[in-house]
């Protein structure tokens, strides 16, 4: 029973932190910097702490603890997880005190409200992750939205207003659709329960035996506000935007997290309260995930803008990722998840390196560069380690997910068509053409522009960022058994839930 | 010897991991006594790798060979790399005799390669990270050839595709005819990406019908499961997309001659001798399934015997001398597909090999003539290096004979089974076109010969002093040589050798047994009719060497004269073909421009953004409307409740 | 003879009206102001009214409340007027449209 609170306090420690921090003068920075650091790391030991005692050969919740919250309605405080959750736990856990070293010397003003945000952000992360009630689950996720719009707003470029807010209103747009369909969800059920419940593990015993008509109607409005967040193709207008106005530590926590959350959802509520839907819209779901991941990679091709450009390449590995979710098959569901937290890593990582030189030059244009592999040999060792898993080069994190997803739709009896594979794979030479075209132009030539000469390498603090996440990198492209073991009996219990849905009578 | 093999693969790699971390720092070493102490280091430790690496493959090759033959493939298995559903692929390696073959020839040729580095590439800025690179290459041709599934295999299909892009831009910041070398390099990768998408759907595939990318198990089950014939075309055919993109064959060959824009010795070693016939080994490795689908035998054939055609054309004219190297690669690439598609599967590798020894010797040998010439690659700029250049001379000329098929140098017996099988196998017009590329390949090897080493020095003699270059260069050249010279005698057709078959293809046999069943060709053909055959394509050779050497030697107006004569045809080979201007006005720029211009600046940023920001501009205009009624004036607001007052009493009067 | 509930409740809605229209057409915010107090007042006596006639002492309690609230309303309203008559120079409401989109 000790167990049942790990949760709950891993979701404390950043509440009480931010709460704590609140009470540090603003002007001592540094103390504030490392209370801050200090909150997230023990966060990330206490989600450790929840790896070594999570059971990967049980397919049920685990760590669950609930409460009442709001009687009348059934409304509880139910945390839990399962493998997939627990995997993106402890990305969350992991990057967030990595971000926060990044972003030591570059966020200077107003100090103090940033940790303050960041530490407020995790706990919306983390919350949404764990959250196995629908109430609980939709109130971590728009809290999570305030956090991000002052981070953005607050510490972003030049277009920062425009970008927050569109990022904030259109997200929440898909997310007030969400809101309407869980109160429909949870209304509809009660003819099957006999009572009001937004209680997830419930809602899967009876959410499968609605009417198609009806579960497609849900399956579309929650759908609409993951896809949003995902962001699928053609909603993903938002995110170049909001990646290229927000500071370091927003864009790495964004593309690393956050995007997650859409996919996430998308396994967590999607497929398992909807199935009939979910296999009625397998098709559509994956021309759309096939489309971004062509249309990503063209775009990501001709932009001139380094941060643009890994913004815009979220989208077509993020399109990989939903194309291995409906396609259902084992091996491309565990690619997906895989994927999810390879795109966490590469992408975040990438991030922070555009950071790292934006912080010397504060220009992200790629035409302004050239030649840096002379002045910089440290820095673009990084670059080129960091491209080549984003690429998907075997060896490297990248390759395992795309694989698995590839493979796996290729075999799929719900897609029942090879072009999405065919078409998807074509999406790895593109990757290949935008980010080495892009290490080409930044790092390889002459040095042209006579402004790099006083360049400066990467220095401990930023090598001590990055290192952490190249071990990963490379620990999942070639052992990723430790991360599949985690999740197969998750991502098999979806598939299980997907083709065998609950058979109950109405009560 | 054979359950060490996994160290012939990591060794590489240690090397790698330590040049690279230490590399820059071991590059500082100096004491005053040893110069260059920091660059012998490297260099011992890069080379020492592979050597150790060569003396295990060896030792496991004698193991194999005292094992009875249907005991010589044995499994290293290391650990489980992706398990899921049906998915069950490790980091396993099959040790058998055609991966042993491959592994003495990359080790072997990669071990001399490092030595002969250590001389060309003294005194370079990054030195360190040259040896780096090249064992890093070796590490994953090792995976790639000993690997016993398609996914391992990929892995080092990959690796050695980038280690090719590392060691292409090598100099990052040196141009490179109209472009970089690093564009060169990214040329590579990306053609290289588009075959691999080939490799990829072919796996897809194989796994989808036989639940497995393990060799072993998908290649007795091809044979013991019911799969339509035309599954297995469509198999072979993806996996030959990645064969083409990686061994340079029509269409995507355009990337092997920029590669020479990387150090001579990557030339040699990863755009010669190793990589490049990875495609080759690739379709030998898998010749079960090949065996299954004729069509794409065919098509292997033709696409096989068009390119070593049309690469041998374009040598014809070519004056840089890595230039004419590189499309003879591609030529010679383009032989041993024919041999695959003919289904002379250890022939193919028979000269996979050989080439690999004359091939590395020129490429070598063209290092040490550059070295000697100051950077100088225009055999236009050469002649007369004989006296200069004694060794290197020497070698050469070893390597253009054995390349030209000249009796009993080793291009001669692999070259001539090719066309032999061709013959037997596929009929008159492959053979034809074979002995016709075999004659182009002995002139365009000895114009580069007689233009390089004869004839009058057509540079400036006080300005540039050509000199041999070092023992850590020649000796390489020397034992290379001697490879080239007698290479061929563990391959000697029957014919020759009477009783005792062809060792070659007896050693390889079980390998490609089941393909060969498959097969099985008919057909019989008299001695005589090889004796013919050969006699006729040694002439042919002979003959192509003859005219190099009255063209270039006597008459040099005629080459001239010809080139005035057929403008247009030379102007065309002079320009490839103008095959890179045809991809890059059909396929490479529209690309680039409809995404630039269509799909993000319209499509993206006006018509998905547009419809974004149109949504909430509209909104917008819709509260701009409303507002107007906040006219400010209270009466106006106590007027409007009023009225709503009296509207709702009459509802409420009327509904009584 | 007791007064007819008729005769109060008209009075009233005469208040009451007087009250709107005052409102309604006048400008100068004090005399809105007594408008408005007008027509709580026309409420207090409808209360009194019903009060007296159903004998039923609530409505009185009520018109307690409603005096209590009116003074402070005209305490608070006043204020507000001779505020925006320092700030402005007026008191004519027409020209105090500050609410103006």
């Amino acid at each position: 029973m000790e167990n049942s609170l790990l949760l709950t306090y891993l979701l404390l420690i950043p509440f009480i932190g931010s709460i704590a921090l609140l009470f540090i003068k603003a002007e001592k920075e540094n103390l504030i910097r490392y209370f801050g650091l200090g909150i997230s790391v023990i966060a990330f030991l206490l989600s450790l702490v929840i790896y070594f005692n999570f059971d990967p050969s049980n397919s049920s919740f685990q760590f669950v603890h609930k409460f009442k919250w709001i009687e009348n309605l059934n409304i509880n405080y139910f945390v839990g997880i399962d493998g997939m959750a627990l995997l993106l736990l402890v990305l969350t856990t992991f990057l967030t005190p990595l971000t926060l070293i990044s972003s030591w010397t570059s966020i200077n003003k107003k100090v103090k409200e940033f940790t303050f945000f960041m530490l407020f952000l995790e706990l919306g992360m983390l919350g949404v992750f764990v959250s196995l009630d629908l109430f609980l689950f939709y109130f971590f996720w728009e809290a999570m939205l305030i956090p991000m719009y002052f981070i953005i707003g607050i510490w972003g470029g030049q277009e920062r207003i425009y970008a927050a807010v569109k990022f904030f209103i259109y997200t929440m747009a898909g997310s007030l659709v969400m809101l309407v369909a869980i109160i429909w969800l949870a209304i509809h059920a009660s003819n099957y329960l006999g009572k009001f419940t937004t209680d997830l593990v419930e809602l899967y015993s009876v959410a499968p035996l609605f009417d198609l008509s009806i579960q497609n109607y849900l399956f579309i409005a929650f759908a609409l506000s993951f896809a949003i967040k995902v962001p699928l193709f053609p909603f993903h207008t938002w995110l170049p935007d909001a990646h290229v106005q927000a500071p370091t530590a927003g864009s790495v926590i964004l593309a690393g997290v956050l995007l997650k959350m859409g996919t996430y959802g998308l396994l967590r509520y999607n497929l398992p309260l909807f199935p009939a839907a979910s296999l009625h819209f397998a098709s559509f779901m994956s021309t759309l995930a096939v489309i971004g991941i062509i249309y990503g990679a063209l775009v990501a091709m001709v932009q001139t803008d380094m941060k643009k450009l890994v913004a815009y390449s979220s989208v077509a590995h993020l399109g990989f990722v939903v194309l291995g979710i409906f396609a259902m098959t084992q091996e491309s569901m565990q690619g997906a998840i895989i994927q999810m937290i390879n795109h966490g890593l590469s992408t975040g990582a990438l991030f922070l390196l555009v950071g790292m030189l934006y912080e010397r030059t504060h220009t992200r244009e790629i035409s302004y560069y050239g030649g840096i592999a002379k002045l910089v040999p440290v820095y673009s060792f990084f670059l080129l380690l960091v491209s080549l898993s984003s690429i998907g080069l075997p060896g490297l994190n990248g390759f395992v997910g795309e694989f698995l997803i590839l493979l796996g739709s290729f075999k799929s009896t719900v897609l029942n068509s090879w072009w999405y594979t065919v078409f998807a794979t074509t999406g790895v030479i593109f990757a290949a053409v935008y980010l080495l075209w892009m290490y080409k132009r930044v790092v390889f030539g002459k040095v042209v522009n006579p402004k790099l000469n006083d360049l400066t390498d990467l220095n401990k603090r930023e090598i001590f960022v990055l290192v952490p996440i190249i071990i990963f990198i490379v620990w999942i492209g070639i052992y990723p058994g430790t991360f599949l073991n985690v999740s197969e009996k998750t991502s098999d219990k979806i598939i299980e839930r997907v083709f065998e849905p609950p058979k109950v009578e109405l009560k | 010897m054979i359950d060490l093999i996994y160290l012939a693969v990591f060794l590489p790699l240690l090397g790698f991991l330590i040049n690279g971390i230490f590399g820059s720092k071991i590059k500082n070493v100096e004491r005053s006594k040893i110069p260059f102490l920091g660059e012998k280091i490297i260099g011992l430790i890069g080379s020492g790798a592979i050597g150790i690496a060569f003396l295990i493959v060896i030792g496991a090759f004698f193991e194999t060979l005292s094992l009875p033959a249907d005991q010589r493939t044995n499994y290293v298995n290391l650990f489980t790399w992706m398990k899921v559903g049906a998915l069950d692929v490790s980091f396993a390696y099959q040790v058998d005799q055609l991966s042993l073959i491959m592994a003495l020839v990359v080790t072997g040729v990669g071990f001399i390669i490092h030595v002969y580095s250590i001389g060309y590439m003294h005194g370079d800025r990054s030195f360190w990270r040259f040896f780096a690179y090249l064992n890093l290459f070796i590490f994953a041709m090792m995976n790639l050839i000993l690997a016993d599934n398609f996914v391992l295999m990929f892995l080092g299909w990959e690796g050695v595709g980038l280690c090719s892009y590392l060691l292409i831009g090598f100099w990052y910041d040196k141009d490179f005819e109209k472009s970089t070398t690093s564009a060169a390099g990214l040329k590579a990768f990306v053609v290289n990406r588009i075959g691999d998408v080939g490799f990829l759907l072919g796996m897809f595939l194989i796994y989808l019908f036989f639940d497995s990318l393990k060799f072993s198990e998908v290649f007795s089950r091809a044979v013991s499961f019911d799969v339509p014939e035309h599954i297995f075309t469509l198999i072979t055919l993806f996996l030959f997309i990645g064969a083409i993109g990686k061994s340079a064959q029509i269409p995507l060959y355009v990337w092997l001659p920029d590669a020479m824009a990387g150090p001579t010795p990557v030339s040699a070693l990863i755009h010669a001798a190793t990589m490049v016939t990875a495609g080759v080994y690739m379709v030998a490795r898998t010749s079960v399934l090949y065996a299954m689908a004729p069509t794409t035998m065919m098509i292997v054939a033709v696409i096989g015997v068009f390119t070593a055609f049309f690469a041998a054309t374009i040598g014809l004219v070519q004056n840089d001398i890595k230039k004419v190297l590189a499309y003879s690669t591609i030529s010679q690439l383009g032989y041993m597909f024919l041999a695959m598609g003919a289904g002379a599967f250890s022939a193919g590798i028979f000269h996979l090999m050989t080439h690999a020894f004359f091939k590395a010797l020129l490429f070598l040998g063209a290092g040490s003539i550059i070295h000697a010439m100051h950077e100088q690659q225009d055999i236009q700029h050469y002649g007369g290096l004989k006296k200069y250049l004694p060794i290197t001379y020497g070698t050469f000329l070893v390597a253009a004979m054995a390349i030209s098929g000249i009796p009993p140098l080793s291009g001669f017996f692999s070259k001539d089974e090719i066309l032999w099988f061709s013959y037997t196998n596929l009929g008159f017009v492959f053979w034809l076109i074979g002995v016709l590329t075999a004659m182009m390949t002995a002139f365009y090897m000895f114009r580069l010969y007689f233009l390089t080493f004869d004839g009058k020095p057509r540079f400036d003699e006080k300005q540039t002093h050509p000199h041999e270059s070092p023992k850590m260069m020649t000796v390489p050249l020397i034992v290379l040589a001697v490879l080239s010279a007698i290479g061929g005698f563990i391959g000697i057709p029957e014919i020759f050798s009477g009783a005792h078959g062809n060792a070659f293809h007896s050693w390889l046999s079980p390998i490609f047994k089941s393909a060969n069943l498959k097969l099985s060709y008919f057909g019989a053909h008299s001695h005589f009719e090889e004796y013919l055959l050969m006699a006729i394509s040694v002439a042919g050779a002979l003959g192509g060497i003859l005219g190099a050497a009255y063209i270039y030697l006597k008459r040099p107006s005629i080459a001239v004269n010809t080139v005035e004569k057929f403008k247009s045809i030379y102007t065309t080979l002079w320009n490839k073909y103008y095959v890179d201007e045809v991809y890059d006005a059909t396929v490479i720029n529209p690309i680039v421009n409809s995404s630039r211009s269509f799909l993000w600046k319209l499509f993206d940023n006006k018509i998905i953004d547009g419809l974004v920001n149109g949504m909430a501009r509209s909104v917008g205009d819709v509260s701009a409307l409303i507002r107007k009624l906040q006219t400010g004036i209270v009466q106006s607001y106590a007027l409007v409740m009023m009225i709503g007052i009296l509207l709702a009493m009459f509802w409420l009067i009327l509904s009584f | 003879m007791q007064i007819q509930i008729e005769y109060y409740l008209i009075l009233s809605a005469a208040l009451f009206i007087i009250g709107v229209t005052g409102v309604l057409i006048r400008r100068n915010a004090i005399v809105v102001f007594m408008c408005i107090e007008l027509m709580l007042n026309s409420a207090n006596l409808t209360l009194i009214t019903f009060s007296s006639y159903l004998g039923n002492s609530i409505g009185q309690l009520f018109v307690f409340f409603v005096m209590a609230v009116a003074a402070a309303e005209a305490a608070v309203g006043l204020a507000i007027i001779i505020a925006l008559f320092r700030n402005k120079r007026t008191v004519n409401i027409d020209e105090i449209n500050i609410f103006k989109w």
